[in-house]
């Protein structure tokens, strides 16, 4: 008979411990062949290098408070850290830029609701008309705000919007007036009629081979000769031209792309059901093409808003512009890089912010599509 | 006989003409055509009638005369006597400059960090995702400025320079490197360095030919690495090697000697390489992960070596996918060179800009960069549409 002793399971042996735990997952992902053994202490020896004079720098020989730039130099020491005190004296100037002082809640609610507005606008429950007039709603009670005159709120020209909220404005009002123009752009590239396809190629090919500080040029030295005599146009406008037109013509190609994704047989059952031209692109292919379209708008809108800093060149204060003019101050000097890096902080919260949640759209969408 | 058939079967009735769709189109087109030309006449006439009032002059007569500006750096010779149509070449041939040097060195950069985000190392893979997220989030305009501002205020003065290696300094008024002295062997290396390329490409043709026709395999990159280092080697060599360097040498209080690299120009070049090598990055990640697992594993269960199964099975498909975004990758650090205007180093946009202020012709100097930048994106467009049906599926 078989031997009894074999039906019996010997109890299971623990795993080598080089292949569990902590040694494990270091021996799979950082030491498995000597290519990687090298690569891993490459980026060791990087980080060690990089790293603690980072922290050192940020936070543990950095000076928080300071009455001005030489006493903050002299407590840092020579090779010492950074100087937030100068970021903490500057940021209410970095932030609203020469919007009057006692008058910086204003910008501050502008800029609380435009991030209201874009957080409610993530959430795809809301999508639909009511977002639409959401966002007319917030524009208008930001314009309110900024501008003022009314309420008992003072009037502060446009010359005086700088900073953070100007960074916003220049951004969303760009998306949102260059949308449509961009629909009606990737219409007309798609259209039948060989002129009207001829004039919006031309357009968004010219627009889309020069780069947009010769957009932001020709708006604020030629749009002022373009407009008949004694006509003037202020430079916050021209710059917000600018942007319009050069935003509608990369749009209107990721527009292209969601029309071209239409299967034809939509738009013949639309023809045999008697529906014309508009009511077909506005009942049936739009609201197909650009809500494949989202994606890449959002990815859109991320360039658009990193591209509103170049409107320094113009001589406008955005964000970075307000931190540029920060430095110029005689009692705080050589704090540059103190600055840029505050900057760049707030512009990758809101890009970095903006780009997952592309991502997370992209990969709902792809997955939606698949079944 | 027409008739007949008339009154035999009802003739289809035309449509009255607003509801004709031929009549319809041609109408809207002659409307549309008629709307764009008026805003655009509408446009050039307040532009004329703006110009005369305020007495600028129009036309190109303005490139014959004396620029009279100095300009900081320039790849061809300039002086401030020169005409402003040379200090618009200068212009165009530093943006040239800073952009060829960009791209190659971005799409080196990119690959890297794209081959080491899929990397099976997972401290290399994390160190790579956050170079891409922290400069790709970033505007570019920034980065520019916050280089320029490490290398004016971090960098020591000339008579504190760094030296990193001997001979090379840096200081805040660039970085300096020994180069050797003209001697005209450098003509025959350079000579021999091109003989080498052609020489390595009709190598290869030679070897693929054998191979396809024997099977045998020849190390065409060990010869043609060979060919394209070791000849201009060999031409040093019978040159005598005359190796006698031209060192950069405090005098006062600056550097003599040597060949200077501006901070204007590194910190461009430092910050459109890093900026676009982020976005290229990602793009080399996609189009590597775009090629089905399964042809990595065919190539294994051939025997492949991962070097060989990188080169002859991944890449070629990858490149298929990676070519059309790099192209417009290539096209916009192209046009984000002009942010040079930013940090005051000398490109096209810059100098037209100078000119612009100078002489107020404001229409022609912008048409004049508009055109260029026009001209090169086509090029590049050209340059990779050729590349890309070269890599492109070949189907029946």
């Amino acid at each position: 008979m078989a031997d009894l002793a074999h039906d019996i399971p010997l109890p299971a042996q623990r795993p080598p411990a080089v292949s569990t735990g902590v040694l494990g997952w270091l021996r799979a992902n950082l030491f498995n062949s000597a290519f990687n053994t090298i690569l891993t202490l490459i980026a060791v020896y990087f980080l060690v290098v990089t790293i603690p004079p980072a922290v050192r720098w940020t936070l543990i020989d950095a000076i928080w408070n300071a009455p001005n730039g030489q006493a903050c130099r002299a407590a840092a020491g020579q090779e010492g850290g950074a100087c937030w005190a100068f970021v903490a004296e500057k940021l209410r100037f970095i932030l609203f830029g020469r919007f009057p002082y006692a008058e910086h809640w204003r910008p501050l609610f502008v800029v609380v609701i435009f991030i209201g507005v874009i957080l409610a606008s993530c959430d795809r429950r809301l999508w639909g008309a009511r977002l639409v007039l959401l966002w007319l709603a917030a524009l208008a009670v930001n314009g309110v705000l900024m501008w003022g005159g009314v309420l008992g709120m003072t009037y502060v020209d446009t010359s005086l919007w700088s900073g953070l909220p100007l960074t916003l404005i220049l951004a969303v009002v760009g998306m949102v007036f260059a949308f449509p123009f961009a629909i009606l752009l990737a219409l007309g590239r798609r259209s039948q009629l060989p002129a009207v396809r001829m004039i919006s190629v031309a357009y968004i090919e010219l627009v889309r081979g020069v780069p947009l500080i010769t957009v932001l040029f020709m708006a604020s030295v030629m749009l002022p000769l373009f407009l008949p005599t004694g006509f003037t146009i202020d430079k916050l406008l021209r710059a917000q031209v600018a942007f319009i037109l050069f935003a509608a013509a990369y749009l209107a190609e990721v527009v292209r792309g969601g029309l071209q994704a239409i299967p034809k047989g939509q738009i013949e059952a639309a023809d045999s059901l008697g529906l014309g031209y508009w009511r077909t692109t506005r009942l049936i292919v739009l609201p197909q093409a650009l809500a494949v379209v989202i994606p890449p708008l959002v990815n859109n809108f991320i360039g658009a808003f990193k591209n509103t800093s170049l409107v320094i060149i113009i001589g406008l204060f955005d964000l970075l512009g307000t931190a540029n003019a920060a430095l110029t101050d005689a009692a705080w000097q050589g704090f540059a890089t103190e600055a840029y890096v505050v900057t760049a902080a707030v512009y990758f919260c809101f890009c970095f912010f903006m780009s997952r949640y592309s991502e997370m759209l992209e990969r709902a969408f792809s997955s939606g599509r698949r079944h | 006989m027409a008739s007949v058939n008339a009154a035999a079967a009802p003739r289809p009735t035309r449509p009255p003409p607003w509801r004709d769709p031929a009549v319809r189109a041609i109408a809207i087109q002659v409307l549309f055509v008629a709307a764009v030309a008026g805003l655009i006449a509408f446009l050039a006439y307040n532009t004329f009638a703006n110009l005369r009032r305020q007495n600028i002059a129009t036309g190109f007569g303005f490139l014959e005369r004396e620029a009279a500006f100095g300009i900081g750096e320039s790849v061809i010779a300039y002086s401030p006597a020169d005409s402003y149509a040379r200090a618009f070449l200068v212009g165009l041939t530093n943006t040239l400059y800073v952009a060829a040097i960009g791209v190659v060195l971005a799409t080196i950069l990119g690959t890297v960090m794209g081959l080491a985000r899929l990397s099976s190392n997972w401290l290399v893979a994390k160190l790579a995702l956050v170079y891409v997220e922290t400069f790709r989030n970033i505007p570019l305009a920034l980065q520019l400025l916050f280089w320029w501002g490490l290398l004016r205020e971090g960098a020591p003065a000339p008579r504190q320079a760094w030296q990193p290696l001997p001979g090379v300094f840096v200081s805040n008024r660039g970085i300096l490197f020994p180069v050797p002295q003209e001697d005209p062997v450098h003509f025959w290396m350079l000579l021999a360095v091109v003989f080498g390329i052609f020489a390595t490409v009709a190598v290869r043709r030679w070897a693929r030919r054998r191979q396809e026709a024997s099977g045998r395999q020849f190390p065409t990159g060990w010869v043609g690495l060979g060919l394209v280092l070791g000849l201009p080697l060999a031409a040093f060599a019978a040159g005598g090697a005359p190796h006698s360097l031209d060192w950069p040498q405090l005098k006062g209080f600056n550097f003599a000697g040597g060949v200077a690299i501006s901070p204007e120009f590194t910190a461009l070049l430092l910050g459109l390489v890093i900026y676009t090598g982020s976005f290229i990055a990602e793009i080399v990640r996609a189009g590597i992960l775009s090629v089905n697992w399964g042809q990595s594993e065919a190539a294994m269960a051939l025997g492949l070596k991962s070097g060989q199964r990188m080169r002859l099975v991944v890449l070629p498909q990858a490149l298929r996918v990676i070519v059309p975004p790099m192209t417009s990758e290539y096209l916009s650090l192209t046009k984000n060179s002009s942010l040079a205007v930013i940090i005051g180093f000398p490109d096209l946009v810059s100098i037209a800009n100078t000119t612009i202020n100078q002489t107020g012709q404001a229409v022609e100097g912008i048409a004049m960069i508009m055109l260029v930048y026009l001209v090169i994106s086509l090029l590049i467009s050209l340059a990779m549409n050729l590349y890309n049906r070269s890599v492109a599926l070949v189907e029946r």
